[in-house]
């Protein structure tokens, strides 16, 4: 088989293995598995940035908040339908990615990761401002009507599943597509050496921009489906601790593999799950956690794998 | 009161803000310059800090005074200890490499919010402050009789917080007189002018590392000290000081000393004096766009140099 075929027969298995445990699990880690895919959808929006891009960003609570407001508040507001809802939290993603990608990028570095903190966390404290609107922290709850897709009623747990299998199929999909394309082949050349790419003839400002554009899109797609999902939108997940997730997620689970944000969400969730079953501090198990596979498995779960055998993981 | 006695009394909250801000972010910015990591547990060094002297304080039960010096001089020793340890354990064995760093002082953080918890408990507890008289001070205004001082109601600072300020501009004079005047000092420049030369003339780097990262965990502790008689230890404390220093260091510029302390005092007094006329959070919004919109249009900060 090329790796091409392998690459592919992978990421259809990894689809194919999510409908069977449909099938299979319980119905309690059917509606975890709901969420993980959902969140993995997020994290692999990061990736794009962080993992292939090589840029760090610390605000991407931002672009994931701004999807899930999009959504939220124009359903809230206006009552728009559903799918033009989700458009809305696509496009406020669209723009706001547009902005701060403009801004940020003439930093870099150390930098880089601050101006978007500062922006997220700007963005943050405009929700709380706007409270009496947004309901700042205390969040509200998505209208019956407004999680109505096409007649399908996605508050029910099967529909759910299936919904938010489909969204990271096409996620997982369509970044091993992309990472395999000349765009994905030039935005990892500027991760590898940047000055390098530029004496090759590569826009590499116009590249990076495409990223955060194509990231923070993605980010907000995966807020808006989180609301719709879930049915809640809250100020809790444009604090900092939702732009840290996403890079401890795909840290973990291996930056720049496709495969990796997936892990890194499952291995994190089911840590955090498994270990507040029997104690308190599960945080505790969680940092312990971090610590050990930060010092054995340097390149995240999937980086190992690819490091000790398939070096072929895309 | 008028707007000039508030005004007064707001710079002297910001200026108590931005002394304890100067210290914490002094400490982080000591550790990026040498050691080029981002130590995100930083705020967690800080919050053990308060803890611990919440601990020293109690425990000696003696006249509050005591407790206090005692918990001024030990606290900061121990969280250094703890933050040289694991150094030692934790990030020389991954090489500093800056990612992994970023990684492995979340997990830090996590452990020590956590054992925190589980020891110290939910609540925020207060450290008595040694000495805390009221000062009122007095305001020059135009009067029937030309010039008058008056004593407006509510424009008053307490002793201790006049302390506080006097202390931070001890211990970073101090500071500022290790780096340039003792070997030690020579040492730390060396190690951030180029690591691998000064290893080759001699410099022990990962022992300086130790010491380095036990400094800046000491310089956070020292602050959280300061800071616990007015503001109780709270087992979250150290969320906003990370924050905050984060953005000092990077506006006063990576790796200059007396750019982190300009820019802490710039942020403080800010934060201190917009917060008394606007709403608290259109005043953190216009704050922290305008530290974006400083980096944007100046990357390398207010006194950094700019990269090639």
């Amino acid at each position: 088989m090329t790796d091409r075929a392998k690459s592919y027969t992978l990421h259809v298995g990894i689809v194919v293995l999510l409908a069977v445990l449909f099938f299979v699990l319980p119905a309690y880690h059917v509606g975890n598995l709901a969420r993980i895919m959902v969140l993995a959808v997020y994290a692999i929006g990061y990736n794009l940035l962080f993992g292939y891009t090589g840029l760090l960003s610390l605000g991407h609570a931002l672009f994931f908040a701004a999807g899930m407001y999009g959504f939220g508040m124009s359903i809230h507001l206006w009552g728009t339908p559903t799918a033009l809802a989700l458009v809305l939290g696509g496009l406020s993603g669209l723009v706001v990615a547009g902005i701060v990608g403009f801004l940020a990028l003439r930093t870099r570095d150390v930098a880089f990761m601050i101006v978007t903190l500062m922006f997220a966390q700007a963005g943050y404290l405009t929700i709380l401002y706007f409270g009496p609107t947004t309901r700042g922290d205390e969040g509200f709850v998505v209208s019956d009507a407004g999680r109505t897709l096409f007649g399908l009623d996605l508050s029910d747990e099967a529909t759910r599943y299936w919904a938010a299998l489909v969204l990271l199929a096409t996620a997982l999909l369509g970044t091993a597509a992309l990472v395999k394309s000349r765009l994905g082949r030039a935005l990892i050349a500027v991760r590898e050496n940047e000055e390098r790419a530029q004496m090759l003839g590569y826009d590499t400002t116009r590249l990076k921009y495409i990223a955060v554009v194509l990231s923070g899109t993605l980010s907000a797609v995966a807020g808006a489906a989180y609301a719709i999902l879930f049915g809640y939108v809250g100020g809790t997940f444009a604090t900092v601790q939702y732009s840290i997730f996403p890079l401890l997620w795909v840290l973990l689970g291996g930056a720049g593999t496709t495969i990796g944000p997936l892990i890194g969400v499952i291995f994190m969730f089911y840590l955090i799950d498994i270990s507040s079953g029997f104690t308190d501090a599960y945080m505790f198990i969680a940092g312990v956690a971090l610590l050990i596979l930060c010092l054995f498995a340097p390149q995240g779960i999937a980086g190992e794998i690819r490091r000790r055998g398939l070096k072929w993981l895309p | 009161m008028d707007f000039g006695p508030h005004l007064l009394l707001a710079t002297l909250e910001g200026a108590v803000t931005a002394a304890i801000l100067a210290l914490t972010a002094m400490g982080l910015s000591i550790v990026f310059g040498v050691m080029r990591v981002v130590n995100v547990a930083h705020g967690e060094f800080y919050m053990l800090g308060a803890v611990i002297a919440w601990f020293i304080a109690t425990s000696l039960g003696a006249h509050p005074a005591i407790g206090f010096v005692a918990a001024l001089l030990l606290a900061p020793l121990a969280v250094g200890a703890i933050a040289a340890v694991s150094d030692r354990l934790i990030l020389s064995r991954i090489d500093y490499d800056p990612e992994r760093t970023i990684v492995a002082t979340i997990g830090l953080l996590y452990i020590i919010q956590q054992a925190t918890l589980m020891t110290f408990g939910p609540d925020a507890r207060p450290v008595e402050p040694p000495f805390n008289h009221r000062i009122a001070l007095p305001w020059v205004e135009w009067g029937d009789g030309g010039l008058a001082l008056y004593w407006p109601w509510g424009l008053s600072i307490t002793s201790y917080k006049l302390f506080i300020i006097g202390a931070a501009a001890v211990v970073l004079t101090g500071i500022w007189l290790v780096m340039t005047r003792t070997r030690f000092g020579l040492i730390m420049r060396a190690t951030q002018q180029d690591r691998e030369m000064a290893m080759v003339f001699g410099v022990p780097v990962d022992r300086t590392f130790a010491y380095v990262f036990g400094l800046g965990a000491g310089l956070a502790a020292i602050g959280a000290v300061l800071v616990v008689p007015v503001q109780q230890a709270h087992y979250l404390m150290g969320h906003d000081p990370l924050l905050l220093s984060f953005i000092v260091v990077i506006i006063g510029g990576l790796g200059s000393l007396p750019g982190t302390v300009i820019a802490a005092i710039l942020i403080g007094m800010t934060d201190g004096i917009i917060s008394v006329f606007f709403s608290p959070t259109l005043a953190k919004i216009i704050a922290t766009l305008a530290v974006a919109m400083v980096l944007v249009f100046r990357p390398q900060g207010l006194m950094g140099k700019a990269s090639r």
